[in-house]
């Protein structure tokens, strides 16, 4: 059977595809999406449901679940953050190696959720650059899904070489596409 | 059936009279009105003889287990604080609350760990919650807040939303300092999505608007997904 062969042959006779740096980069990184699983609270139960066989997280490439900081590059909050973790939390995005992405999974770590209260922090983009919201309490697995698919377009279309995203850290709040909002 | 639980309840209370009066004759004045609510009987000590009388209840009178220890603020009377003690004994079966009254410039009272172990997160908790010091704890620290925490948040004087603080963060001070949660008129009370359009128009805040984040573009996407008014549902 014969290959496809695309854009032609090199002179050795290996197949070649030509394409922009930047596009080969982003392939690679968004299906290649190690989360750091930071489970606070009960949003953590349905994170492990979606890396069960269910919902299989692995689909999307991302099933690799690094409780190293240092070998992630995709945090999902998932649950209730303190200010007692708040530094916690903090430190380990600080270890994790550009780039990175983090997702702010359920109401709590949106907004603080039901918790108006003086020892919960409303809202972990307070000192996180949070890329993705997910509302719900806890959010459907289907809508972390969705959030992370949205996440792999959003890092699809980034200019990952020319850019070199990798060496800009991102004040909280200060997303330059602005956050994606997913209905949970 | 009710005849049954009344029984067994008016004999649990009786062994616990019966502690009560062993009680009052070793420490007389010191100990205060009892009190009996449906079979429970609870004992106002006072404070300075706390630990004698938990000592004397564990090791003469057999009450083993110290199911709980709280503190509770009567903000506006005085003495204002209490530190309640809830006592089991597993011979008898039968329960005793000791109630201790410590006053708001002295908030001080003996520690039981010495009596009971299981006292020591209890009142540690209680030390962290309202600021009640135990004497003779062997580590009395904040158990629930961090160290540092200038205040006492179950007091009644404290806001439910928190006060302003230092946050001690392990990483860069970017992580912030406590603010004051945002109550939108009282806890639980919030304007839901629905009511975007009514509560701009009266000039209150909106739930996208009162929410601390960049959300610039949210009130647009609501428009998009034409989120049908109150009204308009009706």
């Amino acid at each position: 059977m014969e290959l496809v062969k695309p854009f032609g042959t090199s002179p050795e006779g290996n197949d070649v595809i030509v394409t922009r740096l930047d596009a080969a980069v982003d392939w690679v990184r968004k299906n290649s999406c190690w989360p750091m699983p930071m489970g606070l609270a009960c949003c953590a139960i349905e994170l492990m449901a979606v890396g069960a066989t269910r919902f299989d997280i692995s689909r999307f490439g991302m099933e690799v679940m690094r409780f190293s900081p240092r070998q992630a590059d995709l945090m999902i909050v998932a649950g209730t953050c303190v200010y007692k973790m708040a530094g916690v939390v903090q430190r380990v995005w600080e270890q994790m190696p550009n780039p990175k992405w983090c997702i702010a999974m359920g109401a709590c770590a949106s907004s603080g959720g039901m918790y108006r209260s003086y020892a919960v922090v409303q809202g972990v983009d307070r000192f996180l650059p949070v890329d993705v919201y997910i509302s719900g309490c806890p959010p459907r697995p289907e809508a972390l899904l969705e959030g992370l698919m949205a996440l792999q377009r959003r890092i699809g279309n980034e200019a990952a070489v020319s850019d070199l995203r990798s060496e800009a850290h991102h004040p909280p709040g200060n997303i330059p596409q602005g956050p994606i909002l997913i209905q949970g | 059936m009710v005849e049954v639980v009344k029984a067994q309840d008016s004999s649990m209370g009786e062994k616990a009279l019966v502690a009560i009066e062993k009680l009052r004759a070793a420490f007389g004045d010191a100990l205060g009105p009892t009190r009996e609510f449906r079979g429970e009987h609870s004992l106002s000590v006072q404070a300075g003889n706390i630990r004698e009388v938990c000592a004397m209840l564990k090791h003469e009178l057999g009450f083993d287990v110290i199911t709980d220890l709280s503190g509770v603020d009567h903000y506006g009377e005085e003495p204002r604080f209490e530190v309640v003690y809830l006592v089991y004994s597993s011979t008898h079966r039968c329960h005793l609350r000791l109630k201790a009254r410590i006053s708001e410039e002295s908030p001080v009272i003996d520690s039981v760990v010495s009596v009971w172990s299981g006292a020591d997160w209890h009142e540690r908790e209680a030390f962290d919650m309202f600021g009640i010091h135990f004497t003779g704890h062997p580590n009395l620290k904040r158990i629930l807040m961090w160290p540092g925490y200038p205040h006492f948040p179950l007091r009644k004087d404290f806001p439910l939303g928190g006060l302003p603080a230092e946050l001690p963060s392990t990483a860069s001070p970017a992580a912030g300092s406590v603010m004051t949660a945002p109550m939108a008129g009282g806890p639980f009370v919030a304007a839901s999505a629905m009511q975007v359009g009514a509560s701009s128009a009266e000039g209150r805040p909106s739930s996208v608007r009162r929410e601390p984040r960049q959300y610039d573009n949210a009130a647009q996407q609501l428009v998009k997904l034409r989120v049908p008014t109150r009204k308009e549902s009706v």
